[in-house]
């Protein structure tokens, strides 16, 4: 629908002029590839930043991961994950009976698309970032030929954190490192430690 | 001369100034590297044609009248905050002081200027910013570095709001025989000040040996201190002419403001190298960010209007 296009578009400019963002592609290049973006976690609003940061003819390949307890709770946030942002709402708990998180996720890189994903599974509210959940790890054996890129999002968290109304008007910067390598014979927890050093690798060194 | 003669004929100035600097840049093109990427005559030509789009955005405000250059110094302070809060460390409980940083501190202290009400705008935030911040910032409840933090709001506030508002005040001061040619004090000020940054530039450039403080600074040199500084005090006082002082007076205060520019520029590179940083931002080609360029303005300006308000407003 050109009228969701065209609403995905005024939010990334308003969300671009908001936060001032500027992507810095660092040992990678935006290609259409299919691939996971990976990124640390501090607002409902981190995925539009990626989107909004990569040129137009990927973010229409690009889909956000976006937990469905979340934004399938009201019509709006329903018709803009859905529609405007295209986003693979999935289930944090999934039951028995619900769809496959994994499944769903990788209809998509199926497809030939790019996704999303936000690996510490909720918003961090301090600094740093949490453990990885598994469901990265899925992706990376299910799909082998898909690049793991990290990226770094700083000062999202403190434009609006968690329990904040008013977002202050701070620039973000976003970091897109280099693809993942793929290691023969590596462990779940060996490759979840080595995706969580690697993304940590691009923040800025603490003070 | 009438108020709008004397900007026609600084601006005209400029503008046959900026025309030359712009030949020259493109002759270096053409002459040093004019197929491959050459870093310093690339930067200073992106530097040039950035003086191109300031120096239009400064006229189309003066222009405007005291509403235009108030909200133009508004913004320019709205980006500089942007770009030191963003730089400087803060932490959740630090957010509810930056609201009202940016949408209360930072419009009022504007609007006293438009309004014209010098006691508050004179201690707004040097004294209720300075109470009322660190309340607020204690009702986060997060203690972590909490004087760290809340020194850091408040200077943020101070450079980017407090002392470039000192700029667009001077519209506000009444010197006799200097009625409505306010406006041309921020001429001078801006003028002074930006070239001193730029002879300070080039003279670093053409005879930089040795560093004033390789350690805060890769870029400043003596040679670029002392020939910026001097040049730009001539330029000063060859411009008493549109100000209310004497050709020897202009120099003076010339040298001051631009002395005073220099550390800002010196002071505001400590913050950055602290924080391991070249520049606060991108927003102006071949610059950096807002702040990089009007440093030396935000120290200057407070001093320039209080020199002004003591010995030539009565």
């Amino acid at each position: 629908m050109p009228v969701d296009r065209l609403i995905a578009s005024l939010l990334c400019d308003f969300a671009k002029l908001l936060t001032g963002v500027r992507g810095i592609w660092r040992g990678s290049e935006p290609n259409v590839r299919p691939r996971v973006y990976f990124a640390n976690h501090r607002s409902h609003v981190d995925f539009v930043l990626i989107w909004a940061s990569l040129p137009h003819h990927l973010r229409a390949v690009t889909r956000p991961v976006a937990a469905a307890d979340y934004w399938l709770t009201s019509s709006l946030k329903r018709y803009l994950i859905e529609r405007v942002f295209r986003g693979v709402t999935i289930d944090r708990n999934p039951r028995r009976d619900h769809p496959n998180p994994v499944k769903q996720m990788g209809e998509a890189l199926a497809a030939g698309e790019s996704l999303i994903v936000f690996p510490e599974g909720t918003r961090n509210p301090d600094e740093g970032l949490l453990p990885f959940k598994g469901g990265i790890h899925h992706l990376y054996r299910a799909y082998p030929e898909i690049e793991l890129i990290p990226v770094w999002i700083e000062n999202l968290g403190r434009v609006m954190p968690k329990g904040s109304l008013i977002p202050v008007p701070l620039l973000c910067s976003l970091t897109f490192g280099p693809p993942l390598p793929r290691l023969e014979g590596e462990t779940r927890a060996e490759f979840l430690a080595r995706a969580h050093s690697a993304l940590l690798a691009l923040a800025p060194p603490p003070d | 001369m009438s108020l709008n003669d004397t900007l026609l004929a600084v601006f005209g100035g400029i503008f046959g100034l900026l025309a030359v600097a712009s030949i020259i840049g493109a002759v270096l093109k053409h002459r040093l590297s004019p197929a491959a990427p050459h870093d310093v005559i690339d930067n200073l030509n992106a530097r040039i044609k950035a003086w191109w789009a300031m120096i239009l955005l400064i006229g189309a405000a003066i222009w405007a009248g005291k509403v235009g250059v108030i909200t133009l110094f508004a913004l320019i302070s709205l980006q500089c905050l942007r770009e030191f809060v963003s730089l400087t460390h803060t932490r959740r409980g630090d957010h509810r002081a930056l609201v009202w940083s940016f949408f209360f501190f930072l419009p009022l202290q504007y609007y006293l200027i438009a309004i014209d009400w010098y006691g508050l705008f004179t201690i707004l935030i040097p004294v209720y910013a300075f109470l009322l911040l660190p309340i607020s910032e204690s009702l986060g409840a997060d203690t972590t570095r909490f004087l760290e933090r809340a020194a850091k709001v408040q200077w943020g506030l101070m450079i980017c709001v407090y002392c470039l508002s000192h700029v667009p005040a001077l519209l506000t001061l009444d010197i006799p025989g200097f009625e409505g040619r306010g406006v041309l004090l921020v001429v001078f000020l801006v003028l002074t000040v930006q070239a001193s940054d730029v002879f300070q530039y080039l003279w670093g450039k053409l005879l930089g040996r040795h560093k004033v403080s390789p350690a805060i600074s890769p870029s400043k040199t003596l040679e670029g201190l002392a020939g910026g500084v001097l040049t730009a005090t001539a330029v000063g006082a060859a411009l008493w002419w549109i100000t209310p002082f004497s050709p020897l007076q202009a120099g003076l205060v010339a040298l001051v403001i631009n002395v005073l520019g220099f550390f800002g520029g010196f002071v505001l590179s400590a913050i950055k190298r602290d924080r391991g940083v070249k520049d606060w931002g991108s927003m102006i080609e071949g610059h950096g960010g807002m702040l990089d360029r009007v440093d030396s303005i935000s120290f200057s300006a407070p001093i320039f209007f209080h020199i002004v308000r003591y010995w030539w407003v009565v």
